[in-house]
């Protein structure tokens, strides 16, 4: 039998069954404490495997990379906020912040206002789960496939040869010149075209999201609206919007967190040059390829730092929902 | 409106796919971005068991055993490796592993600082194969030393020793800048090809038979650039000299120096004159850079790559002799008449297995190499492998044995911080010969931190 095997089914049934076997021992360790105390003692212990997962391996790298970024290129000695002064001052990391917020505002923009859009047109026609459906599917390709099936979008060849990437065959039908699109650095115009890839993917998660808070809405506010003599810009500005305004931020956030995690487009399409990389490309390329963990921990605590603010907006929006119910 | 009970049927299917799409959508996101991974993980699975195993009781009876082997060989190249080492799975009854990657550098850069590492390994160049000297085995004691070194050019067994330490040989070989045509467009003899002031005056003479003077094609992935460092590195061995070439490389002669400047700007002339211009070359796989050769009408009269390119791109299918043949890359400077530039594939050993033993002695053989020296494509770094399937492939064999003086690919031989900047300032200068001096001055930069320990 292959060894694979042997670990595969180690796995499958011994994971769940230290798990079981964790909470029944916690259980007979509760019993050694008063009715009193074992309410408050319990939640503790089920948390405590989470907890010390969370510690492990969330904790500590980070705390370990915050270290790490005050460090030198060989980790022997601190050198302050050299590192976070090198990437604010470096010409490539600087183009690499430019498009990282490229892609954070035109990816949410796109994915959040497009999927919004297409979830309220299909939301009341016979066709909506087709519709739904088609607009879904490219989140279920990977990232890398996603990038070389635009690779062929975007391609090139040399004219007299007839062009065979999809966009130049359509201009070359009227005519117009071949462009070779990911070499078009004026005004960011390859960082957009990344962008694209990335948008065609997640709008179809983003309008699923929002489509489903959309039939969360009750149907009698809507039309009570409606009876009172509503327009149906207004009900959608006074009723449909407040109420999806919830689910738009959460979406809004996973759309920032994916836009500054964007780095295998980048890589697969363009490998960072004609001025298209991003901060998350760079983080790997100054660990890898320049070997200097210390610029790249910077970098990492960068995107962090970049993150909080965001999930602090939503956290707080979710604690006064939650003050509300 | 739709009656409750659909909605919340819709509404649960809704859920549910949303749900199932996302983990999938987690678990591919996942993998993609370490697209390196399945290379990273299959030798350390093997590699444990290879590792602990007890020395078998000599001999070459290995039935049982494997050998993990990274390198970054795909396709032909992979079969090739295959067919080289069938003979001794035969004979030993051992097993090799192969992963291929194309990330090489990333793999092994982690897996030396994990220890997670494959039994044997190709070595991205001999610059990074000094920087992991102390993971990797010495190899006098595992190849037959005198053989090997007698069989060898001196140039190649030293640049894999470190410290007297041999701890890297040469798989195969290459001859960089050899200057491509075909003897269908251009008649080689009726002009001179042994300056580059020759070359120039020969291709203008033949102007008007092609659409351009140069081929050219850098894009190669992540590692995209590199086929313009080569022509910077024979512009610099025969323009500057062997001295500038080699202190350049080591990090003392800076990029804006004047005489690396100047090989840019020569370099800048034929991408001038390239087929296509920028935008073709920054799109053209280095594999297929030489294809407009064999067009009809011709779209150039030459093309700049190592002996290798006869295994790809069109080259593949072509005949040597009639549809394509090389002339040496033309000297610059008079006073270093003679410089030849090569490469090669590096190979390393980081577990001392019985088996890994075995495999590495045979790989360096004269009947191993051969093996490969037949199939095509590749230069054997042992002079007793001599089955070359044509002319063509001998002569650039012989070339690089009698170079007066052999270059090792400079690029190759910076440390990698460096050699990834010089590949990405190629695109650049592609795309905006302009920036020169802002291009060189970044490279400068890079070149303080990288050398810098």
């Amino acid at each position: 039998m292959d060894p694979r095997l042997g670990t595969a089914i180690v796995v499958v049934v011994g994971v769940p069954a230290v798990l079981i076997g964790y909470i029944w021992l916690t259980e007979q360790l509760l019993r050694a404490f008063g009715q009193r105390i074992r309410p408050k003692l319990r939640p503790w212990l089920w948390l405590a495997p989470a907890l010390a997962f969370l510690g492990v391996f969330l904790v500590y790298p980070t705390l370990g990379t915050i270290v790490r970024s005050f460090e030198n290129k060989a980790g022997t000695s601190f050198i302050g906020l050299d590192n976070y002064a090198w990437f604010f001052t470096n010409d490539a990391s600087l183009i690499a912040l430019r498009n990282s917020l490229i892609w954070l505002v035109a990816l949410t923009a796109f994915t959040v206002g497009v999927g919004l859009l297409i979830a309220l047109l299909v939301d009341r026609v016979r066709y909506e789960t087709v519709a739904k459906s088609v607009i879904f599917v490219p989140l279920a390709i990977s990232m890398v496939a996603a990038s070389v099936i635009w690779s062929f979008m975007y391609f090139y060849v040399t004219p007299p040869e007839p062009q065979v990437g999809t966009l130049n065959a359509i201009l070359e039908v009227f005519g117009i010149e071949p462009v070779a699109w990911l070499q078009v650095t004026d005004y960011a115009f390859n960082t957009i075209l990344l962008v694209v890839v990335m948008a065609w993917m997640w709008t179809g998660f983003a309008m699923v999201i929002l489509s489903a808070a959309l039939k969360g809405i009750n149907p009698e506010l809507l039309e009570a609206a409606r009876v009172d003599g509503a327009s149906e810009r207004q009900v959608f500005r006074g009723i449909t919007l407040p109420l999806l305004a919830p689910t738009i931020a959460v979406v809004t956030t996973t759309m920032i967190i994916t836009a500054l995690k964007a780095f295998d487009i980048v890589y697969v399409m363009t490998s960072g040059n004609f001025d298209t990389q991003v901060v998350a490309f760079q983080m790997i390329k100054q660990l890898y390829d320049f070997g200097q963990p210390g610029r790249a921990s910077a970098i990492a605590v960068i995107l962090l730092l970049a993150i909080i603010p965001v999930m602090a907006i939503n956290i707080r929006r979710f604690r006064a929902q939650e003050a509300i119910r | 409106m739709i009656e409750p009970t659909r909605t919340l049927g819709a509404r649960t299917a809704v859920a549910i796919t949303a749900i199932a799409l996302l983990v999938g959508a987690c678990s591919s996101g996942n993998a993609s971005p370490a697209a390196s991974a399945p290379g990273a993980s299959t030798p350390a699975e093997s590699a444990a068991p290879g590792g602990s195993e007890a020395p078998s009781a000599g001999g070459e009876d290995l039935t049982g055993q494997s050998v993990t082997v990274i390198g970054t060989w795909g396709g032909t190249e992979q079969d090739a490796f295959f067919a080289m080492v069938k003979p001794w799975e035969d004979q030993t009854g051992a097993k090799v592993k192969y992963t291929g990657t194309r990330d090489l550098n990333t793999v092994l850069t982690t897996g030396v600082a994990s220890g997670v590492l494959p039994d044997l390994a190709g070595l991205p160049g001999p610059g990074q194969m000094v920087e992991w000297a102390d993971s990797l085995i010495d190899l006098g004691g595992v190849l037959d030393t005198a053989t090997y070194t007698s069989e060898t050019a001196a140039p190649l067994v030293q640049l894999g020793t470190v410290n007297g330490k041999l701890v890297g040989v040469f798989i195969k070989t290459a001859v960089k800048g050899l200057i491509w045509y075909s003897p269908k467009t251009i008649d080689i003899a009726s002009g001179s090809t042994a300056t580059w002031d020759d070359l120039k005056a020969l291709a203008t003479a033949n102007k008007d038979k092609a659409d351009a003077e140069w081929c050219m094609g850098v894009e190669s992935g992540a590692a995209s650039g590199w086929a313009g460092t080569d022509w910077i590195e024979d512009i610099v061995l025969r323009q500057a000299g062997p001295d500038v070439y080699n202190t350049w490389w080591q990090g003392t002669t800076k990029w804006t120096d004047p005489a690396i400047k100047a090989a840019f700007q020569t370099f800048g002339d034929v991408v001038a004159n390239s087929y296509g211009g920028a935008k073709t070359i920054n799109s053209t796989n280095f594999a297929n850079g030489g294809d407009p050769m064999f067009k009809s009408p011709p779209g150039c009269l030459f093309h700049h790559q190592a002996s290798f390119i006869t295994g790809l791109g069109a080259f593949k299918t072509a005949a040597a002799g009639t549809d394509y043949d090389f002339v040496p890359f033309p000297d610059i400077d008079p006073a270093y008449a003679g410089s030849v530039e090569g490469a090669g594939d590096l190979f390393g050993m980081f577990h001392d297995t019985p088996a890994a033993r075995s495999l590495m002695a045979y790989l360096v053989t004269a009947p191993a190499q051969d093996i490969w020296v037949k199939i095509g494509g590749a230069l054997s770094a042992n002079k007793n492998a001599t089955s070359y399937p044509d002319d063509i492939s001998k002569r650039s064999a012989e070339l690089l044995q009698n170079a007066k003086t052999f270059a090792f690919d400079a690029s190759d031989l910076m440390p990698t911080a460096m050699n990834s900047a010089f590949f990405a300032a190629i695109v650049k200068y592609v795309q905006s010969p302009d920036q020169l001096d802002a291009i060189l001055a970044d490279l400068d930069k890079t070149q303080v931190d990288a050398y810098a320990q």
